[in-house]
């Protein structure tokens, strides 16, 4: 019988559901992995700022392009590392629309260094998400320019090493360097005290791009157990342990 | 009332005329003009240019403007549309209306523009204008035709018409109205959202993958049978036709004339669309030839064209090739009417004629 009982008959309060902007509750990445949650809390706060109706997606190429499809608002669908161009494009014909773009560190990083560079110096009215998981998750790990010294890849069998493979970048902080960028920070969905802090992160760079201050940007550190060869319940430590050193959460640059 | 204007004037006043709000582009001689007429234009007139720091950024901008239903515009010269070449094939891909000037040096880029060096099964549908008004004339047309298709159109021109100055009058065509954009992203206000991509359908949650991308090339066979531009003359008695596009098929053109006035037989056909090719015309021309001449200031590009079309019924001639002054522009000394008439000369049929 207890099993057939729902909140509302057990008289219990229901405090936690999936956004109505997220179409279905599954989704087809790994177990484990960080970035539907990321997904989760974009969209979230998009529907606690009521955003949806103006919000325009750029979605760039990774294995968050399976997000799209059961996101329910506009997305256009960009090329691998392209995504901050077409945003541009969008934000000058549509100045009205609150636009971000979704990249990850091997489309935003790697293939797409120049177009974040130049698109957050303009300053262009768009926030920019990344997804940070320091390798190649749809491709099958190989090493991007996030991936940490000492991490063991495809392409970097053995761990990446300064001399064969030079040093990761930091992106939120080559960002923050740049006068056109009003805000930058760096979160992480490893803890629930960590999803908590991308969630306001998220919010301040959308209150970013609503007041018209300039190009916003979070860094999302996510999971990637099985490009990091570990167990799906082990990535949010191996996160905390070989990420978060290089990359260190917090506001970078604040508005 | 015409207008005294630069070819590369000309087309980008045309375009703004026509509607196109949002351009972006990276100078590049001979293109740098629409550039910078854009630059001071669009503002005036409500819209956004933009110099982006690469070609690769400005087809992508240009993606996000007209993804969101806006004409939109950008120009290169052969090199900086190498660039462009992935964004052209998804462009297709995704069924975004755009329009693309391909300012070439010489005439070095007909495969680049009419094949393109993209992946895939795309086309662009590509227009060749001869004149500063026609540069104009095609222009307005092609944002329609893009739109009716929801396929690219290419403007391919090259360094003489780009500054060449002449009159031109803009007449925005009486075309029928298109069918509301349904597909352009304007944020989901009061229906599902939408997705605009390269890779599968529009509807949210369907996995019809193949459907949308087989509907982005359905389209091809009508396109060819709709979209041929050609222009023809003193085809009903020619022994020899010579083929020729661009700024250089006028300089054919006056060539021909000049060699009726020697009486010579000859006639000229000018593709106005390189893509779809006019290759029926062709074809009937060759049941009545003796020969066929193509010039064409590259190694020989457009002959394949022509030789397809033909398929042996005519032998088909090359009588162009690359030439180039000190700057390397593609102006060189064959476009030159004397010598083109000699090269007429040489290969008209003189056995069996009566």
């Amino acid at each position: 019988m207890t099993s057939e009982l729902t909140p509302h008959d057990s008289g219990l309060e229901k405090v936690f559901e999936k956004p109505d902007l997220l179409l279905k509750a599954e989704h087809s990445l790994c177990p484990g992995c960080g970035e539907p949650v990321a997904l989760r809390i974009i969209l979230e706060v998009l529907q606690e700022l009521e955003l949806r109706d103006r919000t325009i997606c750029v979605a760039g190429i990774g294995c968050y392009t399976a997000f799209p499809m059961i996101m329910d608002i506009d997305v256009m669908q960009a090329l691998h590392g392209r995504a901050p161009s077409v945003a541009t494009g969008v934000k000058r014909v549509r100045p009205d629309a609150v636009v971000f773009t979704m990249q990850g560190d091997g489309d935003m990083i790697s293939e797409g260094l120049q177009e974040v560079i130049h698109t957050a110096a303009r300053g262009e009215q768009v926030t920019a998400v990344v997804f940070n998981n320091a390798v190649f998750g749809e491709t099958g790990g190989h090493m991007t320019a996030a991936t940490v010294l000492g991490q063991h890849t495809k392409t970097t069998v053995g761990g990446r090493t300064r001399e064969r493979h030079g040093n990761p970048i930091k992106i939120s902080e080559l960002l923050a360097a740049l006068d056109g960028t009003a805000y930058v920070a760096r979160a992480a969905v490893h803890t629930p005290s960590a999803i908590k802090l991308t969630k306001q992160y998220l919010h301040d760079a959308f209150r970013a791009q609503l007041d018209g201050k300039g190009f916003s940007f979070v860094e999302i550190l996510t999971m990637c157990p099985t490009d990091w060869f570990v167990a799906p319940d082990q990535g949010p430590a191996f996160l905390d342990k070989h990420l978060k050193p290089i990359y260190p959460l917090g506001v970078i640059k604040g508005c | 009332m015409g207008v005294l204007l630069e070819g590369s004037c000309a087309l980008a006043e045309a375009a703004i005329q026509a509607g196109c709000r949002f351009y972006a582009g990276y100078p590049i001689t001979p293109s740098t003009e629409i550039l910078e007429y854009m630059s001071v234009r669009l503002p005036e007139v409500g819209g956004s240019c933009m110099n982006a720091e690469s070609e690769i950024e400005a087809i992508g901008m240009v993606w996000g403007a007209a993804g969101c239903g806006v004409r939109a515009l950008t120009a290169s010269t052969g090199q900086g549309i190498s660039l462009m070449q992935e964004s052209f094939a998804e462009l297709a891909n995704a069924q975004i209306p755009v329009v693309v000037v391909n300012m070439c040096r010489g005439q070095g880029d007909y495969f680049q523009s009419t094949r393109g060096g993209g992946h895939g099964d795309y086309r662009f549908i590509v227009l060749s204008p001869a004149s500063a008004q026609e540069a104009a004339d095609l222009t307005m047309q092609a944002f329609y035709i893009s739109e009716k298709w929801r396929n690219p159109v290419m403007i391919m021109g090259d360094f003489l018409l780009s500054h060449t100055s002449e009159i031109v009058e803009f007449r925005v065509p009486d075309q029928p109205e298109l069918p509301p954009k349904t597909w352009a992203i304007t944020g989901a206000k009061g229906r599902r959202g939408i997705t605009l991509s390269p890779l599968g359908p529009a509807e949210k949650l369907s996995t019809n993958v193949a459907g949308a991308l087989a509907h982005a090339t359905s389209k091809h066979a009508a396109i060819k049978a709709e979209e041929v531009r050609v222009d023809t003359g003193f085809l009903e008695d020619a022994v020899l036709v010579v083929v020729a596009f661009g700024f250089p098929g006028r300089f054919v053109k006056y060539a021909v004339r000049r060699a009726r006035e020697r009486g010579l037989r000859v006639g000229y056909v000018r593709p106005i669309s390189l893509w779809p090719f006019p290759t029926q015309v062709l074809a009937d021309v060759a049941q009545t030839a003796q020969a066929i001449a193509v010039f064409e200031l590259n190694a020989g590009q457009m002959i394949e064209d022509v030789q397809l079309a033909v398929l042996g019924r005519a032998p088909v001639h090359s009588i162009g090739g690359i030439s180039h002054d000190h700057s390397g522009f593609g102006v060189g000394p064959l476009l030159n009417v004397e010598h083109i008439l000699k090269r007429i000369e040489d290969v008209y049929p003189r056995k069996g004629l009566t």
